[in-house]
């Protein structure tokens, strides 16, 4: 029997990592993802690992870069300005095709904001983020247990595809404390061959590399990753469906605002709203098809966020604008209730009946 | 027939791009008898910059990584940290690591990374077209400074090895000159050096190679060797500004 055990949100993350074979760490101090970095800091040292504080977010990103080139599994965490210190590097990493994971505890924004929890960088880890055309996988865990969870697969994931996954928790995620079964140790053993580990005079040199002067090289370096996307898109999809059978309107939220949603989601059905949620977990790649679904049987959306309105673009291009879509946010760090989520609702079922 | 002079094996059989009269070919010959010597080619991993040798991934026949500008001593971390058998190098020139690399440089220094880095200083920007370095004389014409540097709106030029030294953490530093057949004999014996005090676990071990840039000073090729002369090597003297373990030696 796995152990079930007590854990803050930032701390699960890094046993997860370090579950999933991850023995190399690089980043810089800001909250609210201290506890990651320190988590990691204690226990690196003790498991032959790398805990390493970097001079700046940049250098973090570039640590990555340098461990991800030889094939070994590594990461960095970061909140919401560090993590746009890192888009240079990520774009670098998308660019050479390596596996990394990036973790993203969001806070208010834009500029310095603040340091409560936030998804107002939606648009910057769902639209590529730094310079170039490029994804990221982006998973959105809403519990503790999915903190360790989507780790584990964030970095399997980066394997399968060569490419940068990112986890896109926010404040609430990692400060939050909740019983959680670690996953058990596993090492997926990819084979890399492009990995630069040296020659040892065997073999050709390897070049880990993101430069193409020719145009018509770098154009089909972009054409062949866009068809490793479309795979993904077709294959890797992930969200929770709640209540969505009978539903009349339907919510889509992640993270802390689909937690809330939920409530809400009872509390309407309570009422006799026909309420459903569509949770994204993963948010690239989109949930299209089940938006979509669901806009056949659905009077309207809306889109719960910490955001001024990001995802609820997403919602509106996955059926293609056949039902309304509306937003119902907090933003700067704030939460919505689920009386506003319900008030939001009604608002609707007034207009419709 | 006995061979006297051939092409180190661990460079490629690619044609350099470089400039002619330009002295990256020399460095990354330096560079590649080092590897050779001392046999390391195998587990030897390079890092390329951003700059004129942006394609030195395609010159060295050991395993290669392009790093963005200014990276390369963070990636070259990474690197080391997660493989400390193999021997790493980065390749930079001036912009590249006296610019925006500066945070990267001083705090692998600092840290003394057990890497070893090749500095290229030539003092202007090389690749974008001649535009003012971090280590371009005061009044040095450059695109950028076309009345020249002016020391009162542009600031002094930057002395990579003197500011490194002055810390406490890294291994050897030392300044070298390309420019003549004893400058380049010394150069090749202290890149040796720089590769060696790796291999034997030592730590951050940077060479700065004052080098020239006919192209983007206006120059003959030897016009160029001998402004390194003239002006370069009086603002940028030769010479070991720091070995850690040499002095520990004589201490004892």
């Amino acid at each position: 029997m796995a152990e079930k055990v007590l854990m803050k949100g930032n701390e699960a993350i890094a046993e997860a990592a370090i579950r999933a074979g991850c023995r190399h760490y690089f980043g810089y101090p800001i909250t609210p993802q201290t506890e990651l970095a320190a988590y990691m800091a204690k226990r690196m040292p003790k498991i032959d690992g790398v805990f390493l504080q970097a001079e700046s977010e940049v250098a973090a990103i570039n640590m990555v870069y340098g461990v991800a080139s030889t094939g070994k599994r590594v990461m960095t965490s970061s909140s919401s300005p560090g993590v746009s210190l890192k888009q240079e590097g990520i774009s670098y990493i998308a660019g050479a095709d390596l596996p990394a994971l990036i973790v993203n505890v969001q806070r208010g924004g834009p500029g310095l904001g603040g340091i409560q929890p936030s998804q107002s960088d939606y648009y910057q880890a769902t639209k590529g983020g730094g310079h170039g055309d490029y994804h990221l996988i982006v998973l959105t865990p809403a519990s503790v247990q999915e903190m360790a969870d989507l780790t584990s697969l964030a970095f399997d994931l980066a394997d399968k595809y060569r490419m940068p996954s990112m986890l896109l928790a926010d404040g609430t995620m990692g400060q939050m404390m909740e019983p959680v079964i670690l996953p058990e140790e596993h090492v997926n053993v990819i084979d890399k061959p492009w990995a630069v580990t040296g020659t040892q005079m065997q073999r050709k040199h390897n070049i880990i590399n993101s430069l193409y002067l020719v145009p018509e090289e770098l154009e089909r370096t972009n054409f062949e990753r866009y068809e490793r996307y479309a795979q993904i898109e077709k294959e890797e999809v992930r969200y929770e469906s709640y209540m969505m059978d009978d539903a009349e309107y339907c919510l889509v939220a992640f993270g802390i605002a689909a937690r809330v949603s939920k409530n809400a989601v009872v509390a309407l059905r309570a009422k006799g709203v026909k309420a459903g949620l569509i949770r994204p977990i993963t948010v690239w790649p989109f949930p299209k098809a089940p938006i979509a679904a669901a806009a056949k049987h659905v009077k309207a959306f809306v889109s719960v966020e910490l955001s001024m309105g990001q995802m609820i673009d997403d919602i509106r291009l996955a059926q293609n604008c056949e039902k309304p879509v509306v937003l119902c946010n907090r933003a700067g760090g704030m939460i919505p209730d689920p009386a506003q989520i319900i008030a939001a609702v009604e608002a609707l079922k007034g207009g419709n009946d | 027939m006995a061979v006297v002079f051939e092409k180190p094996k661990s460079l490629t059989d690619a044609e350099l791009h470089y400039c002619p009269g330009c002295t990256h070919g020399i460095i990354h010959r330096l560079v590649a008898e080092a590897i050779d010597t001392l046999g390391i080619e195998g587990r030897t991993v390079g890092v390329a910059p951003v700059g004129c040798a942006v394609m030195a991934y395609n010159y060295f026949a050991c395993d290669m990584v392009e790093a963005a500008h200014g990276r390369a001593p963070a990636v070259a971390t990474g690197l080391k940290r997660s493989m400390p058998e193999n021997i790493i190098f980065t390749y930079q020139g001036d912009g590249d690591l006296a610019s925006i690399g500066m945070a990267e440089t001083v705090h692998a220094a600092t840290r003394n990374e057990n890497i070893t880095v090749i500095f290229v200083n030539n003092a202007i920007y090389g690749m974008t077209g001649g535009q003012m370095a971090p280590t371009s004389l005061p009044g040095q014409v450059t695109q950028t400074s076309p009345y020249g540097r002016d020391v009162a709106t542009a600031g002094y030029p930057v002395k990579i090895s003197e500011l490194l030294a002055a810390l406490d953490g890294p291994e050897f530093i030392a300044r070298v000159a390309v420019n003549n057949v004893k400058n380049v004999r010394n150069a090749k014996k202290t890149i040796e050096k720089a590769f060696r005090n790796q291999v034997e676990g030592k730590g951050f071990s940077l060479v700065e190679v004052v080098s020239s840039c006919p192209t983007n000073w206006g120059m003959t090729p030897d016009q160029a060797l001998a402004w390194i002369d003239e002006k370069m090597i009086p603002y940028y003297p030769l010479g070991v500004y720091k070995d850690k373990s040499a002095k520990e030696a004589a201490a004892e």
